[in-house]
């Protein structure tokens, strides 16, 4: 039941927030705490966020912030222990959001089309037209040529891709993505985020995306925040004020580098408090 | 001349055993082994061809068209039911069946509930130890002597391995792929086929392949001692009167069908997890030979 609490949306806060802005998410003093070994551990401490319709947000934090936690959170698959979460939906028929996980979480026992087509399925559209928009989406990640091979047979990036197929072609109105690119070797993830940027700006929906990569986060974003080390909450944000589309080129400029350097001289503090707690 | 490595395993796991059976045949034939105690394998194939010419293992089938002009299915079945073979394949499959299909049924609840699993744990594993032949008597009590304690035997036997493996197979699936199908929007029955049992196949059919081997095992030996027809009454029956090479014939037909059942659980699996075959080469191994 409480999973449920979260997505239900209060009307008169839906009339306040269009007066203002396309507001997509916002998140109201949000934490979250486990139970472990007889203590009580804050993942996330009062987290407040607010993304706009069609931003692309990311987040980034040292590691065991509890970014992925709140994540799941926005994605529904762990209710808040206090705060309020508010997604707002604008179209009715399309799902709220998809999550592109963090590790292979694509079917091993479907085909690739059928991974891609999983949410649709879900939904229940027919076999045809399913079928179609899962193979427009495997052209649109190179991924043609494996519409029937089994995720084993895959590589890594290759599964990423389906992983990320899976999300567009199921057109929610929010994407959540933990990491996406976080198992991936250099170079393959440099080729996916370019990928990722690609089909992020031909569609514009709303993100929000978990990196602990400072580079990645300003390349793909149009603004960064970040997070402390655990219990992990808001600490500062950044506005990415490059230009549309972007390219891998941008990633050689002096402005990219000290944008990056600045984001880790904040962040830095935090990274060693971090693998301090961690010893 | 040199053989590549696949065809020099492949004579060697033929020819091998092929030198056994001469080697035995030819003890046998100068009189190193007694010919009553170890039927040569030529009396053995013997043996088998004049019981299936007899109607003994697969009953009269020449007369199976008369009867089923005359009585139908009835015919039919009183025709196969003198044949030890089908006999003991009716009970091996009927226990089977009675047995797996329940344990994947509950196994499925138990992995996903925490509460019957808890409740349950202890019952089953207590059970489960229990060698299932030493609860024939039991059965008998309650079914009496006829086909249905036989079939319900190996029924029990087929069951807890198969409640065990699904549930274990249940339990084993990573939380990562619930989490997907339900941020997906998948509901309970989609979780259950796009999921659960998808997950869960290949430790289930671990459990069946593990309770068909039993099956055949709870079989013979529960014919050995009730049943007046069946492979395990035939092995019995020439033990006691020393037909031993009817005997052995008996116990090449179990091996056939050990053999059979193992190679059919896999063809079938192969056909229903097309995601388990494996692509590569099976480099490794051809190196450690």
């Amino acid at each position: 039941m409480k999973d449920e609490k979260l997505f239900i949306f209060h009307p008169s806060s839906f009339i306040f927030l269009v007066s203002i802005m396309a507001v997509k998410i916002t998140t109201t003093n949000v934490s979250k705490f486990f139970p472990s070994r007889g203590r009580v551990v804050t993942a996330v401490k009062n987290f407040n966020l607010q993304v706009q319709e069609g931003e692309f947000v990311c987040i980034v934090g040292p590691s065991g912030c509890g970014k992925s936690t709140f994540l799941r959170i926005l994605g529904g698959l762990t209710p808040v222990s206090s705060g309020e979460v508010q997604l707002v939906p604008s179209q009715s028929g399309a799902p709220l959001q998809s999550i592109v996980f963090q590790e292979y979480a694509i079917f091993p026992w479907k085909t690739v089309t059928d991974n891609v087509a999983f949410g649709l399925e879900m939904r229940g559209v027919a076999p045809k037209e399913r079928r179609a928009i899962a193979s427009d989406w495997l052209k649109k990640v190179g991924l043609t040529k494996f519409a029937d091979c089994y995720p084993h047979q895959l590589s890594g990036g290759m599964k990423q891709r389906v992983s990320i197929a899976r999300a567009f072609a199921n057109d929610p109105e929010i994407l959540l993505m933990d990491e996406p690119l976080g198992a991936l070797d250099a170079q393959t993830r440099a080729v996916l985020q370019e990928e990722l940027i690609r089909l992020w700006e031909a569609s514009r929906k709303t993100v929000v995306y978990i990196t602990h990569s400072i580079e990645e986060s300003v390349f793909l974003g149009d603004r960064v925040i970040l997070m402390t080390a655990h219990p992990g909450t808001f600490k500062s944000e950044f506005a990415i004020p490059f230009a549309r589309p972007r390219a891998f080129e941008l990633t050689g400029t002096p402005e990219f580098s000290r944008l990056t350097y600045a984001i880790w001289k904040e962040l830095q503090g935090e990274v060693k408090r971090a693998m301090e707690q961690q010893q | 001349m040199k053989l590549d490595l696949e065809t020099r395993d492949r004579l060697l796991s033929i020819g091998f055993p092929i030198l056994l059976l001469l080697l035995w045949e030819l003890i046998v034939r100068i009189g190193w082994l007694d010919e009553r105690f170890f039927s040569a394998p030529s009396t053995v194939l013997v043996a088998l061809w004049t019981m299936t010419a007899k109607g003994e293992l697969l009953g009269q089938l020449w007369l199976l068209p008369e009867a089923i002009a005359k009585n139908g299915w009835d015919g039919a079945i009183k025709i196969l039911s003198e044949g030890h073979l089908w006999v003991s394949l009716f009970r091996i499959f009927g226990g089977f069946f009675l047995g797996a299909i329940p344990g994947i049924v509950l196994g499925v609840v138990m992995g996903m509930n925490r509460t019957v699993r808890v409740a349950l744990d202890p019952v089953v594993s207590a059970v489960y130890v229990l060698p299932k032949i030493a609860i024939l008597p039991l059965v008998m009590l309650i079914f009496g002597i006829g086909e249905t304690s036989k079939i319900v035997v190996v029924g029990i036997s087929s069951f807890f391995l198969v409640l065990i493996n699904t549930t274990v197979g249940v339990r084993d699936i990573e939380p990562i792929f619930f989490e997907a199908a339900k941020n997906y929007g998948a509901n309970r029955w989609q979780t259950f086929w796009h999921v659960i049992i998808p997950g869960a196949l290949p430790v289930i059919f671990a459990g069946l392949r593990l309770s068909l081997g039993t099956a055949l095992i709870v079989i013979i030996a529960a014919e050995f001692v009730a049943a007046q027809y069946g492979l395990g009454y035939l092995i019995w029956f020439s033990w006691q009167t020393l037909l031993t090479e009817k005997m052995f014939a008996g116990l090449v037909v179990i091996m056939i069908l050990g053999a059979l059942f193992t190679g059919g659980l896999q063809f079938i699996e192969h056909k229903l997890m097309p995601w388990q075959r494996e692509e590569r080469p099976a480099t490794a191994e051809a190196k450690s030979v």
